[in-house]
């Protein structure tokens, strides 16, 4: 089987900061992989190296085997919070045909394949109902729908999406999870998908890659949610809990003091008495 | 006058066609300068092409091709420094350069207050048929411009980084925009004038997303709208004898205002229906 995505000592720095150095790693096709760590740490610079919107400072990125370029329609992308003005007059059927032929010059045609892989991208993540209505009256987590829909319905093999839970209820987060390891599995693509909870990703995601102090680990989530993985990435004892299930994320209790916790990343963590 | 009368004679058919050229160009770029929020370069436009124009006329030279230079050298100068810095401070820039040039060109020159007045407000009867040509050809690659990049300046605009990854690039899309914008400022200068292009750009798009909720719908209604405030405006305008701009300014701005409130009412309807 070869992998979708390759990436191979990657290191990224803002002018003088660096934020990662030499990460390795690949993803296969059809495989779904949730990106976790801390704010900051990086994982929203790692989605736009693999997307090619940041060129790294060394290492290389291979998507199918070729290096990434711009213009790519084997990605599909989704931005972390994506702004949108209430009037602008587009509908999510306007919105998902541009994720389809939006770097072409002039106006789309109103062919029926094009009309018809729209329909398809827009049920596959059910939101045949908002096709028509505007894309700046949306709520967050229908807008999310649609924005998942532009970034599929060109049939991409890599699909990226940045914190794409966020602003969503429990039952809608359920729903997109599904909906994106439905895409990896049977769609054959590769996704990553950055979150801050690794609790709706359980059973569900098929690898973790964790980031955290310029560095990664990743594999099944057994393997990196563990202790021993966490705490030589940070640098600090971490704790990982399991409790009915849910996975619970803390700072060590070096000094005996309990602390208070996060679901993924022990940043978030504030001390008990 | 009776305006019918007055469409038998050629200054008034030149006027009309004129500024039918210049309102469907007007109206299908503001409606990506709406969407884009380059409100201010649209603004700044017609204003550094009056300094082109009396540039022009201190030289001796067609004032349409002074106004075409300096608005495109304009746009390209907000094009570039706006890659560097925020646009709107680099549209100030070039509109504070544009203008400093057209005080001394007006110091220099020996502009009559005439000349002046009707770059400023239009001097819609004073088109010739060769003028009629020349802006409906400068109208005509204004908008062609624009439309070749419709769905680049769309989907940069509603969704930056989604569009780069597929390669359709938000510096292309802003260079296209301020060329045909500078394009269609020397189009309108002759007609509408300097100081009232600007709504003409403006208030027809900015009623079109208020009534419709599709680009191609937005980019007719907008045109529609306004060659209906232009054709308006000339109407009133031969039978008061007030100048055109005045009532351009005062259409567009009407028809906001009427689409903001139809809007309001029409969007309102579903809540009532509820209670
Ligand atoms: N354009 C930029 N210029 C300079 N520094 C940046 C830029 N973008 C991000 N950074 C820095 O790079 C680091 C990684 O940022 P990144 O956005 O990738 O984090 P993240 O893991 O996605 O965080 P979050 O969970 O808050 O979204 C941060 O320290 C951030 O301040
Ligand atoms: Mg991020």
């Amino acid at each position: 089987m070869n992998p979708a995505i390759v990436f191979r000592d990657l290191t990224v720095s803002y002018g003088h900061r660096p934020v990662f150095a030499n990460l390795t790693g690949q993803i296969q096709a059809g495989s779904f992989v949730g990106v976790l760590g801390p704010n900051g740490a990086g994982k929203s610079t790692l989605l736009k190296v693999l997307a090619g919107l940041i060129r790294p400072a060394a290492g290389s990125v291979e998507i199918d085997g070729r290096p990434v370029k711009r213009r790519a329609e084997s990605i599909g992308y989704v931005p972390q919070a994506v702004q949108m003005d209430e009037d602008v007059p587009l509908t999510g059927r306007d919105l998902v045909g541009l994720g389809l032929d939006g770097h072409r010059l002039g106006f789309p045609l109103p062919t029926r394949r094009r009309r018809e892989a729209i329909e398809a991208a827009l049920a596959e993540v059910n939101a045949l109902h908002l096709a028509d209505r505007r894309i700046g009256r949306l709520s967050g987590g229908e807008r999310q729908r649609l924005l998942i829909a532009q970034a599929i319905v060109s049939r991409p093999r890599v699909l990226l999406l940045d914190e794409p839970l966020n602003n969503l209820d429990l039952a809608s987060t359920q729903q997109v999870v599904e909906l994106v390891k439905r895409l990896a599995h049977e769609g054959e693509m590769a996704v990553l998908l950055v979150a801050h909870d690794v609790n709706p990703l359980i059973g569900r995601a098929d690898e973790i890659l964790y980031l955290a102090n310029g560095r990664m680990a990743m594999g099944p989530i057994d393997e990196v949610l563990r202790s021993e993985v966490l705490s030589d990435l940070y640098g600090y004892p971490v704790e990982v809990l399991r409790a009915a299930g849910r996975i619970i994320v803390a700072a060590g209790a070096m000094d005996g003091h309990a602390h208070a916790v996060s679901a993924a990343s022990p940043e978030a963590s504030v001390m008990l008495p | 006058m009776n305006p019918w009368v007055m469409l038998a004679f050629p200054f008034a058919q030149h006027a009309f066609l004129a500024a039918s050229f210049v309102a469907a160009a007007a109206g299908w770029i503001g409606f990506y300068v709406v969407l884009r929020g380059t409100a201010f370069a649209a603004h700044a436009l017609p204003k550094i092409g009056f300094a082109g124009a009396s540039g022009a006329l201190l030289l001796g030279v067609n004032s349409l091709f002074g106004v075409s230079l300096y608005s495109a050298v304009a746009a390209l100068g907000i094009g570039a420094l706006a890659e560097r810095d925020r646009r709107d401070v680099a549209t100030a820039l070039v509109l504070a350069l544009g203008l400093g040039t057209g005080a001394l060109f007006l110091s220099l020159g020996n502009l009559y207050a005439e000349d002046a007045m009707s770059l400023l407000f239009g001097q819609v009867v004073g088109v010739s048929a060769l003028g009629v040509m020349e802006t409906a050809c400068v109208s005509a690659a204004a908008v062609l411009v624009v439309a070749a990049f419709h769905r680049v300046l769309l989907f940069t605009s509603v969704a930056r980084e989604a569009a780069a990854v597929r390669g359709a690039s938000n510096r292309i899309a802003d260079w296209a925009l301020l060329v045909g914008l500078g394009l269609a400022t020397s189009a309108m200068m002759p007609v509408v004038g300097a100081l009232l292009s600007f709504s003409l750009l403006v208030g027809p798009a900015l009623a079109a997303r208020h009534l419709v909720r599709r680009p191609w719908q937005a980019i007719l209604t907008s045109v529609t709208l306004s060659l209906a405030v232009t054709w308006l405006s000339l109407f009133l305008s031969f039978a008061l004898g007030w100048p055109v701009g005045f009532f351009v300014a005062c259409l567009s701005a009407l028809a906001y205002a009427i689409a903001r409130a139809a809007s309001r009412i029409f969007d309102r309807r579903p809540l009532e229906g509820m209670a």
